[in-house]
């Protein structure tokens, strides 16, 4: 049962040498940990698995650098074949030889026994690096990463590279595009938000995960890293502001009158807020503990009208997703009820 | 502008003990991450800040080596004690030299009788991020008790302490309640922010400042006159049975002044904020913002805002 479980889940592999930064990342990007605390943590002996719910499931397995896949006593063929995406760190600010071939070595087997995996390696630990070094950094493993590909035959494998720091928000970027890969219908979702902006002057919207901060999908526009840092940084306020008075809330509806207490916490999260220069940043609490982040810039439109068109926009676009979600539900289950029969 | 609008703060302590990183902190916008790149203070560095629209605070940050302080008593001293209204100590926690901490405190607090008697002081033992959780009650009534008996016997009975870190919301408080202790007139702004809480119906109104964000005032519980210094007996917001954060001020402080940090990305400044429309942040004069939760959550935006703007007269 725990088998068919995993099966109904998209799996991401974390892996890469030892103290590279595999453990500090599960920790920053989904246990809210401060990035300073990971100093502290001890290394990871045993393959730990992070379970991790958005618009997906998602299982996010950490293998320890010690480990030797190869080995014939481990089982890698099926931990390979049931893994939607393989993620490689490697620490930028060490010797890196070592890691390519080890990647190398790596992507030739996964692309064996799956084919169908995608290959994301973040070249991580980037904060000590100087800017001109940092693109130097990621050219170079980029170009040696291809030739030891080409020299295992592999050259039409398709490998994504991204800068990563668990000190700025570029951790949560790559996630975010490694987890975007694995939701089939993300080209739905790009085109409905893509809708959604070009009917209520939005800027740009970002679909949030509110626990980790990774967006599980964006509109086709190009990102601009400042925009979701802000986005990203609105939710945690929000978060953050609504936890403190939420015991205030609940007191109040369980004085209230019985008819009240079902329909106040079904209420879901809405904040706007206006900036000095007319810019509106809105969220709304969407399904599956998602949020909907929007930039909205009236540019001299009356703000209370465009905050009207995307209150209804928005709410056309819940509804839109929850029954795109209803659908996806009736697909996912159905292997393991084949199986039970 | 008159001199009483102006009031001058020695920031003092021995060197490395987190003066200038706690400035920047609460007056420049730095994380508590950027303060690393700080180097020593030479000798004294002198900033203005405007505080609440017409008041000038005059931030003294006195270098802490040794060559300094010798200067300070010595050379300086009419210098620097005279016209002193708030002397704010900072001791580290971790300090080997804890003998030597005490004897510049005592030696600053002579000076201090001598040219300017009506100070108030504060000490903040501050890096209290070191020490153990179970361990910070007892080492800081510790030093409270040892600071105080050097301080009275100075003629400097009132003398508050508080337990700070750079790390966590503390500090707020802290300033919050040294800055309050400066303004004049605020027995009517506690008057006029509970009328206009019972006004608008709101659970809680707190008012902030808006650069430093740094609580002025709040209606439920006064922050200012609760400064025995222990952030543990704390209790805000007495209302019933509803237990609320104690230490929610200064996370919001905290909170929104990382957000207005995240919105000059975007080239500009912050203005109102609604959430599930029941909590409200927005201006209430140019110098102050105001943070309001209201109990009825039914009350339309537009209503609400417009109070507020009606009430800015009442705040200037």
């Amino acid at each position: 049962m725990d088998n068919q479980e995993d099966d109904s889940k998209a799996m991401i592999l974390l892996m890469g040498l030892r103290r590279c930064g595999k453990s500090s990342i599960c920790k920053v990007v989904f246990h809210n940990m401060q990035p300073l605390d990971t100093l502290y943590l001890e290394s990871t002996s045993n393959p730990s698995v992070e379970h991790f719910s958005t618009l997906i499931d998602l299982a996010v397995m950490e293998l320890p650098g010690q480990l030797n896949y190869f080995e014939p006593s481990y089982d890698s063929e099926r931990l390979f074949k049931n893994v939607g995406g393989l993620v490689y760190v490697i620490d930028s600010q060490d010797e890196y030889m070592n890691a390519i071939t080890n990647l190398a070595m790596i992507i030739e087997y996964a692309h064996k026994v799956n084919p169908k995996i995608n290959i994301e390696v973040l070249i991580h630990k980037v904060d000590g690096l100087s800017e001109d070094f940092k693109v130097d950094a990621q050219r170079d493993i980029m170009q040696r990463t291809g030739e030891e590909l080409l020299e295992l035959g592999l050259d039409g494998v398709q490998v994504s590279f991204y800068l990563t720091s668990i000190f700025d928000h570029s951790i949560y970027e790559a996630f975010s595009r490694i987890v975007q890969k694995l939701i089939p219908e993300i080209s739905y979702l790009e085109n409905m938000l893509d809708n959604l902006i070009q009917h209520s002057k939005i800027e740009k919207a970002f679909l949030f995960d509110i626990n980790s901060k990774i967006y599980v999908s964006t509109d086709s526009n190009p990102v601009d890293i400042q925009v979701y840092e802000v986005c990203a940084e609105f939710v945690d306020v929000t978060i953050d502001l609504f936890n403190l008075y939420k015991a205030q809330s609940a007191g109040v509806t369980s004085s209230g009158a019985d008819g009240k207490e079902v329909a106040k916490p079904q209420r879901e999260l809405k904040s706007v807020s206006e900036l000095g220069n007319g810019v509106m940043i809105y969220l709304k609490q969407m399904i599956r503990g998602l949020a909907l982040v929007a930039l909205i810039r009236p540019n001299g439109a009356d703000v209370d009208s465009c905050l009207t068109i995307a209150d209804y926009n928005v709410d056309t676009f819940k509804q839109g997703l929850t029954e795109l979600w209803a659908n996806a539900v009736i697909k996912r289950p159905e292997p393991v009820q084949e199986e039970l029969e | 502008m008159s001199a009483n609008n102006r009031k001058k703060l020695l920031l003092m302590g021995r060197s490395g003990s987190g003066k200038s990183s706690m400035r920047s902190i609460i007056f420049s916008n730095y994380s508590a991450f950027d303060t690393r790149r700080l180097g020593a203070t030479i000798d004294v560095e002198h900033s203005h800040l405007r505080f609440l629209g017409n008041m000038t605070l005059n931030l003294w940050d006195c270098g802490g080596q040794d060559v300094f302080m010798e200067n300070y008593f010595s050379k300086q001293k009419d210098h620097i004690f005279q016209m002193v209204q708030v002397l704010i100590h900072v001791f580290d926690v971790e300090s080997q030299e804890v003998i030597k901490d005490i004897e510049i405190f005592v030696r600053s607090l002579k000076q201090l009788r001598k040219y300017s008697p009506d100070a108030k002081i504060f000490v903040l033992l501050h890096k209290m991020d070191l020490v153990q959780l179970d361990k910070r009650d007892e080492l800081f009534s510790i030093m409270m008790n040892k600071l105080g008996e050097a301080a009275t016997e100075y003629g400097f009975p009132d003398l508050v302490g508080f337990p700070t870190s750079i790390w966590d919301e503390s500090l707020y408080r802290a300033w919050s309640q040294i800055v309050c202790s400066l303004i004049p007139n605020m027995a009517a702004y506690e008057t006029n922010l509970i009328k206009f809480k019972q006004l608008i119906d709101a659970y809680e109104i707190v008012l902030f400042e808006k650069t430093t964000f740094l609580v002025i005032c709040s209606s439920n519980g006064n922050v200012v006159t609760s400064g025995a210094g222990q952030a543990s007996s704390s209790t805000g917001g007495n209302k019933g049975a509803i237990v609320v954060d104690p230490k929610r001020f200064e996370k919001i402080s905290n909170i929104m002044k990382n957000f207005k940090q995240s919105c000059t990305k975007l080239k500009s400044d912050f203005t109102t904020l609604v959430l599930n429309e029941s909590i409200y942040v927005c201006e209430v004069s140019p110098n102050m913002v105001c943070f309001i939760v209201l109990n009825d959550t039914t009350q339309s935006q537009q209503l609400v805002l417009e109070n507020v703007s009606k009430a800015t007269k009442y705040f200037q």
